[in-house]
């Protein structure tokens, strides 16, 4: 499997050059970084040239990459662009798999939207812009999908704290629903650690021995 | 003559054939819908955020909940993702639980739909007989986990216990009398592979009651033949997977084209449809329960002959036992650590998809090398379903829409997520 991906590696190295910013293989999967500029056009060579026909759009994810590496001891390690946007793709007519990823950076990331390649876009894109507040340019109907009408804030970025901002119950006097400043205290039961325990030594030549076996 | 003008109507959330809480606000000419705009995210927990805050493995009941209709297959997603990125594989036997119950919980699912959307569509007798199957296979998950619907069962390495050897037994009460227990016990006197296999043995007899019911029904087919109708282009556009795609005439399943585990020892057949109409989809399931018989039969063959461990031996992954526990100063630190903090895994990025009753379920897991996931999305297929629904019934009659989300196999834990 892992051959056939460095091959599939090479082939779209060889086809994209220089508008693709990196292309990888591991754990079995093969990943392209893009420029954001370029995303359209490799995505839309990626669905149409008969080496590639990637025909169907499984996920569109977001990442948010601010405390990526942070334990209890030790700080972020990510240099890079704040936000990333994954697309993982599926070719139905050659059973192969690719991840086409993308780094956004700034507080108003912006992408251009892959709904005219891949209709079903449509609300994945919805989805990573509530959650991550990443805005896909060219999206017809670019609303909240997932969070409560009315919400502030996108909750899955890694400053948006797991217990929420308000906190809502119904208010007799006022015979409607409020919304009140949180009252509980965030909490940590197990602690965050990243231990480099010499487990995973060596690791990624042995998977890709198992792979290539 | 007075002019009419598109009205909308709000379907749902408190629908019973919104098939939980569902809001799709309608546009309609008449009985025309123009348009459909489903609302989700009303049962939003944020089951991904949640499990960047928690070791690894104490997110596995979580992904119960996510599509509570077919529990185990979500966890399978999960715990695949966890071993490609940890560079294990369960023992053997595990695979082959695991398959089996993969198999167990896609009749538990398509049951449920096919019950589901026939009372959606006005034949409530099918709800009944379905539900009379499901309580069997609930009970097979309860004597292997303890729990009738949320399993966590699956755990990285292999499963969480072997098969047990008896299953419990029904005690007479006021309401039920001797001789009926006993009736009721029958099949439960054996070990559980007893009871699942005599399950698979009565099965494909309850299938043909179903099939009696609705395959030539007059009614069933003036509801569902040329409804939501997907070319195989417009199923691949729209992200369509599982009975959906195959539906439409494309013939693709996970199980085949990218075995996972052990299917690829295993003989079955995929089913595809020919129209990509809700009748067409219907029948795809139908068969689908017939070789997921199949498979279960082939799995109890195998596990009858071929006992062994059900977990990896490595105690920092899998908790050791008890009984080691107890008498051993090494493995009760492996135990506490485990339980407390849990493994670390190394930085990286993965996606594992398997064939989820409902179409692909995919885990897409992000790891800075520490002991919780850094970013976790999960991939539903009820939710590139749903976003499909204004295409399919745009121009149908407003009680298509009914059984349309019926085809759809809609589940809002899992969408919603």
């Amino acid at each position: 499997m892992s051959e056939y991906y460095n091959d599939l590696a090479d082939k779209v190295r060889e086809h994209f050059e220089d508008r693709i910013e990196d292309c990888q293989v591991k754990y079995g999967e093969l990943t392209v970084t893009v420029a954001k500029t370029q995303l359209l056009d490799v995505c839309r060579e990626l669905r149409d040239l008969d080496s590639f026909r990637y025909d169907q759009l499984m996920d569109i994810c977001g990442v948010d990459y601010l405390h990526y590496g942070k334990d209890e001891h030790s700080e972020p390690s990510w240099t890079g662009p704040r936000f990333a946007v994954v697309y993982h793709l599926l070719s139905v007519s050659n059973n192969r798999r690719i991840r086409v990823k993308t780094l956004l950076d700034g507080e108003l990331p912006m992408v251009d939207s892959v709904i005219d390649i891949w209709n079903c876009a449509d609300w994945f894109e919805r989805e990573a812009f509530d959650l991550f507040g990443i805005i896909f340019d060219g999206h017809p109907d670019l609303r909240r999908i997932l969070t409560d009408y009315g919400f502030i804030g996108h909750p899955f970025r890694k400053d948006f704290p797991l217990s929420g901002q308000v906190e809502m119950r119904y208010d007799p006097d006022k015979q409607r629903v409020v919304y009140e400043p949180l009252s509980i205290e965030p909490r940590i039961n197990q602690p965050r650690v990243i231990r480099d325990d010499f487990r995973y030594a060596g690791r990624d030549e042995q998977t890709e021995d198992q792979h290539d076996a | 003559m007075p002019e009419f003008h598109n009205y909308t109507l709000n379907f749902g959330p408190q629908h019973p054939a919104a098939h939980g809480v569902l809001r799709l606000v309608l546009e309609l000419d008449g009985e025309v819908v123009q348009r459909a705009d489903p609302h989700i995210g009303l049962l939003h927990r944020g089951t991904e955020k949640l499990a960047e805050s928690k070791p690894y493995n104490q997110s596995i009941p979580y992904m119960d909940r996510l599509d509570y209709v077919s529990m185990i297959c979500n966890e399978h997603g999960y715990v695949l993702a966890l071993e490609k990125m940890l560079g294990i594989e369960a023992p053997e036997r595990a695979q082959y639980i695991r398959v089996m119950y993969d198999e167990i919980t896609r009749l538990l699912n398509h049951i449920f739909q096919l019950g589901a959307h026939a009372l959606d569509v006005g034949a409530m007798t099918m709800f009944l007989y379905c539900f009379r199957e499901r309580e069997d296979l609930m009970d097979m998950y309860e004597a292997v986990s303890g729990a009738r619907m949320h399993a966590a069962y699956y755990r990285p390495g292999g499963v969480y216990r072997d098969l047990p050897d008896s299953m419990p037994q029904y005690k007479p009460s006021k309401y039920k009398n001797e001789t009926e227990t006993a009736r009721m016990n029958e099949a439960r006197s054996g070990s559980l592979l007893d009871f699942i296999e005599d399950f698979t043995n009565r099965f494909p007899t309850y299938v043909d009651e179903y099939e009696t019911l609705l395959t030539d029904n007059r009614i069933w087919k003036q509801r569902t033949v040329d409804i939501g109708i997907v070319t195989p282009e417009r199923a691949k556009q729209l992200g369509l997977t599982g009975p959906m795609l195959r539906g439409s005439g494309i013939e693709w399943d996970l199980r085949k084209k990218q075995p996972y585990e052990v299917y690829d020892k295993l003989d079955f057949d995929i089913p595809v449809g020919t129209h990509g109409d809700c009748y067409d989809r219907y029948l795809v399931r139908i068969e689908e329960m017939r070789q997921s018989n199949r498979i279960i039969k082939q799995c109890i063959d195998w596990l009858r002959k071929n006992p062994g461990p059900v977990m990896l031996d490595d105690h920092k992954i899998t908790p050791p036992s008890r009984q080691h526990m107890k008498t051993d100063m090494e493995s009760l630190i492996h135990h506490f650590k485990l339980f407390s903090e849990g493994y670390v895994l190394p930085a990286g990025e993965v996606y594992s998809a398997i064939e989820h009753p409902k179409g692909e379920f995919g885990i897409y897991l992000v790891s800075d090398g520490a002991n919780k996931p850094y970013r976790l999305k999960i991939r539903a297929p009820g939710f590139a379903h749903l976003s499909a629904m204004h295409e399919m019934t745009q121009g149908h009659m407003i009680s298509d829409v009914v059984a349309v989300i019926g085809t759809m196999d809609i589940v809002f834990g899992e969408i919603d997520r």
